[in-house]
Order: structure tokens, then sequence, then C-alpha cells
């Protein structure tokens, strides 16, 4: 006998299931169903109330946040945050149309359309949406958006619709699933839900930021 | 079934090193002050946290139900995602596939995210018997790896040393620091990361643990706060998943509503940093992840507890709540179990996968003082399960003489309400008056063997037997 065949009669023999046929449609219904469970209070708010509420819990996981009128604006905004931190006018940026069609190079920015290697310091990504609940950032991998740009470099860039906030978890997992890849090969490989920088408390427990992933985090909200 | 390098048979000496380790008390003590007090605050900034409890659990109950069918399920949805599930029924099977998966890609050095089932299973030693060499890259677990100690705590595996020590380790280790020996914190930090980077981008393959497994899509959770377990499966040529059968949950709202109670009850935490859905291989044009995915399930004895007296402890979700809240795990710290999995989990689980004859005195370690059940986001009945073990152990005659006797006397006491009810009344509130000053003893009189290696909470107020009496 396999090892799979071993492990599932040693389960079976456990189980006392009355009506097996019962059993497996309870389970087909579950895994098709999406049923929620009970959601937090603190999200049943309007658009406008989420929006604050992302703002607030992202601060309090050490993001730093700006909202810009305009997407227009962008470049401009990344290249005054970059100079606040003495940091050169360079990112790695992910291959996505609506960072594509912005131009950078009146902002004086230099930007590499490709996923980040060990040298590159700042990088900018899009996100598929926002959960308000506790200030994450949900990043769906694939040509547009290289999972490794929300680990390898040191500063973060993240450019965020404001209208791509939602309350809970769950508005997120229907965002992947209306998006048609909630499963498959059309799935993306990595799903990253992110909340603020790198952090460890391994040495005596004192909080410190930037271990392996990101040291800082800038949110761009663009209102739409 | 087994364990990977257990002690446990020698607790009882591990345990009075323990207390005679003054660093090793002084670090303790700093691990007592920090958890608990940060749980309780997030958790009150949550009023539906006990409902989540609940429905969490519910969640638990229903997959462990129907496990094989969930497992079914998860293994389609992997492969539908392009990726290769493999099962094992043993540590010695889980052990023999990943190292053949890591040479038949002609693997020579592999990082490792934070595993408990790697731990279990002995994963590093064989690796390095078989000339591959890992690299742990959890900045806790990095350090262990160095000095070659086992975790010492689930969630935080180099809890038990200090910055002294860490500084120390380091200059023993690092070649470039040629012997200097680091005393800031930020220092080591940079000092780990510089070394690491080049790991990771060297490595060949990558190993992570899971949290979760979900039935619905076949991807494979971690929650992490380094960034660490990311790198690990990103970067390589293929992403190997260490996973016990019990990880899987049917659906994304499943793994979100545990998700809500998991890194508050772990590190305090409204949500850890990283939490990440690994699913296949990356999908043709993606600018980067692994050429490959295998999960591998690892049944080595959970299967045996299913339907017995200890099947509740399969909806552990490790999160160290239980070994935080523990006077006794505070007090003696994680080598003195002898096993990767210590505390009031460990004293379950240990001897649940490894036997009773390697693992008969854990259930002891411990007063049966409750903190453990409360404050699990599970509420798994570890006290219960406690009692079950040492029952076996009385059956199984391998309890010592002096505590079989002092247990009868206790039994006789228990099963005759009036002598007991005097002989506790008058415990109680001498115990009260006694403890009263800081809510626990550190000496009791005639129960020195006790209480010179426990912290036995004070009585607060009442009996229950005395409350209950005057309530009815
Ligand atoms: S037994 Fe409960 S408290 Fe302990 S690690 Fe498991 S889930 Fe957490």
């Amino acid at each position: 006998m396999s090892a799979r065949e071993t492990i599932l009669a040693r389960v079976r023999a456990s189980r006392t299931r009355p009506d097996e046929a019962a059993a497996k449609r309870a389970v087909d219904e579950r895994l098709a169903g999406h049923a929620r469970h009970l959601l937090p209070a603190r999200i049943a708010l309007d658009h406008a109330g989420l929006v604050a509420l992302f703002a607030e819990k992202a601060g309090a996981v050490d993001a730093t946040l700006e909202t810009i009128d305009d997407e227009t604006d962008v470049p401009a905004a990344v290249a005054r945050y970059l100079r606040g931190r003495n940091l050169p006018a360079e990112a790695a940026i992910a291959a996505h149309p609506d960072l594509d069609r912005l131009d950078w190079q009146a902002s004086t920015m230099t930007v590499a359309r490709r996923a980040p290697e060990g040298a590159d310091r700042v990088g900018i990504n899009r996100p598929l949406c926002a959960v308000a609940e506790t200030g994450t950032l949900v990043f769906a991998s694939g040509p547009q958006s290289p999972a490794t740009m929300n680990f390898l470099p040191e500063t973060h860039i993240v450019v965020l619709r404001a209208s791509e906030i939602v309350g809970g978890y769950e508005d997120a997992w229907d965002r992947l699933r209306a998006a048609g890849r909630g499963q498959g090969p059309a799935l993306p490989r990595t799903l990253n839900l992110v909340t603020g920088t790198s952090r460890t408390g391994d040495i005596e427990q004192i909080l410190q930021l930037g271990v392996h992933g990101p040291k800082f985090m800038h949110i761009l909200v663009v209102k739409d | 079934m087994t364990i990977h390098h257990v002690t446990s048979s020698r607790f009882k000496e591990q345990s009075h090193a323990a207390l005679a380790d003054a660093v090793l008390q002084g670090n303790l003590t700093r691990m007592r002050g920090n958890f608990l007090p940060r749980r309780a605050k997030v958790r009150d900034g949550l009023p539906e946290f006990d409902d989540l409890r609940d429905a969490g659990i519910a969640i638990k109950k229903h997959t462990i139900a129907h496990l094989d069918l969930y497992l079914e399920a998860f293994e389609a949805a992997v492969a539908a995602t392009g990726g290769t599930v493999h099962w094992a029924a043993d540590a010695g099977e889980a052990r023999a596939i990943t190292l053949s998966i890591c040479q038949e890609l002609g693997a020579r050095t592999v990082t490792k995210g934070k595993t408990m089932v790697g731990e279990e299973i002995g994963i590093n030693p064989y690796l390095e018997a078989h000339g591959i060499t890992p690299v742990e890259t959890d900045l806790g677990e990095y350090i262990i790896q160095l000095a070659d100690q086992p975790p010492s705590h689930i969630i935080a595996p180099a809890i038990h040393l200090n910055r002294a020590q860490v500084g120390q380790i380091f200059a023993d280790h690092h070649p470039h620091l040629k012997g200097r020996v680091m005393e800031d914190v930020d220092e080591m930090l940079d000092d780990a990361r510089g070394v690491l980077r080049q790991r990771f981008l060297d490595a060949d393959v990558g190993i992570t643990g899971a949290n979760f497994l979900i039935a619905e899509t076949g991807q494979t959770v971690i929650v992490t706060n380094e960034g660490n377990g990311d790198l690990t499966q990103l970067l390589p040529k293929a992403h190997i998943v260490l996973a016990g059968i019990e990880k899987v949950v049917p659906t994304l709202e499943d793994a979100t509503t545990i998700l809500r109670v998991l890194a508050r009850s772990a590190t305090g935490q409204e949500m850890s940093a990283y939490t990440t859905f690994s699913a296949g291989a990356a999908r043709p044009g993606d600018p980067d992840g692994p050429g490959a995915f295998h999960v591998v399930l690892i049944d080595n004895g959970r299967s045996a507890l299913l339907g017995g007296e200890t099947e509740d402890i399969l909806r552990c979700i490790r999160c160290g709540s239980c070994l935080n809240a523990c006077p006794v795990y505070g007090k003696v710290g994680g080598h003195a179990y002898g096993s990767n999995y210590s505390g009031p989990m460990g004293a379950i689980l240990t001897p649940a996968l490894a036997g009773m004859a390697e693992a008969h005195h854990l259930p002891n370690a411990s007063s049966l003082c409750g903190r453990c059940e409360e404050v699990c986001p599970m509420r798994i009945p570890i006290p219960k399960m406690l009692r079950h073990f040492r029952e076996e152990e009385m059956k199984m005659g391998l309890a010592p003489a002096a505590a079989r006797r002092g247990l009868k006397l206790w039994a006789k006491l228990a099963s005759r309400p009036a002598l007991w009810r005097r002989a506790t009344s008058l415990v109680t509130s001498v115990l009260g008056a006694m403890g009263r000053r800081r809510g626990r003893f550190s000496a009791l009189p005639l129960s020195g063997a006790w209480t010179a290696t426990r912290d036995l909470p004070a009585p607060q107020g009442k009996s229950f037997q005395s409350q209950w009496a005057r309530r009815s």
C-alpha cells in the first residue's frame, strides 16, 4: 500500500460517518460556497470610513502614507519622498500598465521595469487591493507584479487607488475570484498579504524593523 | 512515528539544570513579562475575539471530521496549479522524499523558513548527512542553528538567549568579525541580514512549513514577520513545503477566520507582517518565483490520535500562547522538555507522537492550573489530556513510586467530598493569606519538592466547592 493509501485508510478507519454520500456533498458544497464567518464590527463602515481606517492601521505598523489627488502626480510624490530620505531617484518598478503610463522622467526618476535585484534599494509595486481591517496590502504575483518587489528592496513604495481599499480579507478574496484568478492555473503563484514593514523580536524581544524584508514602506493613496 | 532527538525522559535533570542557570532565569523572566500583556491588549481591541475563537474551533472540528475528503480535495487543487503532493506516513518517509527532490535538482544548499514539523522529522541533520547544507533563515532559528541548539519556544526559538550570548555566537561563527563580539542589537541584525542575503541568492531549494493548507485552492500559507520565508521560497529553483496533515482547512474564508486569532495569540499583533499564500510553480511569464512546488503531507502519528482522547490537540495552530501562560514553562524554559514541542502543547504532542515510554514525564510538568486552556485560541482542553496521560502512566507502571503514593492520597481525598472539603478549605485559606501579596508563591511549607521548581498560583477567594455550596 502506498503512503497515500495508508494515511487515508487510517483516517477513514477513525471516522464514523453514517451517510458517506451526504458527507461528500457537504464537503463539496463547503468548498464551492465560500461562506463567510463572523466579521469584526470595526469594518462596518462606508467607503470614506474604510479609507480612514486603512490609513490608521497602516500607520500603526510603521508605514507612511500620502494621499494624492491625481495619478499624474505620483512620480513627483515618489521623487519627493526619496529626496526626503536622502535616497537617489532610482527604483525598480513593476511592469504594470498603471505605472507604465506615468511620466517618470519628468520627475527626474530613473525606473527599471523588472523584478528587483540584490542592489536595488527601492521598489515600486501595485497591489490588487488593500484591507482596512488591519492596514494590510494584498499583492497578487504575475507579470505585472513581481512578488520579490515586496521583499528585496529596503524601501517598498506602493501605489494604491482609494477605490481598492476594502473592509475585510473576505472582500479581497471576492475581488480575486471576480478577476477570474481564484483557482487553478489562473491563481497567482504568490498572494502576499503585507502588513507594514519587516520586523523581528528574536533578540531579547526588542522590536527591530527590516530584517529580511523592507525597513520602510510608503503608500501613495490615489483618489479615484 | 518519532520525534527527532527526544530527551524528555531526562526532564527532571534538565529542569533542575535550567533552574540553577542564573542567565537562563533572567532571560525567562524577561519573556514572561512580554508576551501575555501584549496579547491581552490586542485582544481587548477586538470585541469579537472570543466568538472568533469559537468560529475557528468549529472550522477545525468540521475539517477533522472530514479530514480524508479535504486532503483529497487539497491534493487535486495543488495538481491544478501545477504543483505536486507527496504523502509521508512517517518521519523517515518525509525525510527521504525531501532529500530525493533536492538530489534530483542537484541541490547543494537549501534555505529554510521556520518549520516545526521540519524539526520534528529532523530534516536538517538528515540533509547534512547527505551532503546538502541547510541554512535556517528566521533570525531566531539561524542563531540556534549556529549554536547547535534546539528551539526553546515554538514561535521564539532563541528566547532563552540574551544579546550578549547572541553576540558571542556571531563572533564564534562569522569569520568576517574576526572574533569581535557585537553589543548593539541593530548591528547584530545588520550582520545577520548581510550573511543571509547571500545565502538566499545562492540556495538551490527553499523549504518552508505551513500554517494552513487550503483545500479549495491548493495554496499553502505561512505567517511570518521577517520576510525570510518569502525569500526562501521565491528565489531558489524549487519550493518544498513540509506540513502535518492536520493543517488543512476548507476555504480562504475559513483560513481568514483563524488568522484573526492567530497573530493576536502568538505575538500580540493584529496581523503578522507577512501572510503568504503559495500555489504551484511560477507561471509562464512570471518575473520571479520557484520553478517547482512540492508539498509533503506528513502523518507521523497524527492519524492515530483521531477518535482518541487527544484528538483535540490536532486543532493546535502553534501560536505559543500556552507556553507563555504556563508557570512551569516560565520557570524551566523549553529545553528542559527535551522535545521540539515544549510547554503545555508539547507535554501533549510529545507523548502523543513519540509515545509514552519516551515522554511520560512531561504530562507531570504541570500544576493543572488551567491557564493554558484559558488562553488557547482553539480552547484545547490541555489539562484534561494531561490527566489522561497521567492515568496512562500509572496504568503502564511508569510513574515513580513516590508519585503513585502521593496521587493515591489525593485520589482518596478527592473521592470523599467531606474530607476533601475540610482539607482544601484549610489549605485554600492558608495559601490565600500567604500568597496574597504577589498572587503566587515561590515557597510553601510541607511541599518543598514541588515549590522548589514551581510557582504555585495563590488561590483567589474561596474554593470552588465552597462557592458552589453558597450558590445552590
Ligand atoms: S495548544 Fe493552543 S495555545 Fe498552545 S500552541 Fe496550540 S493553539 Fe496555541
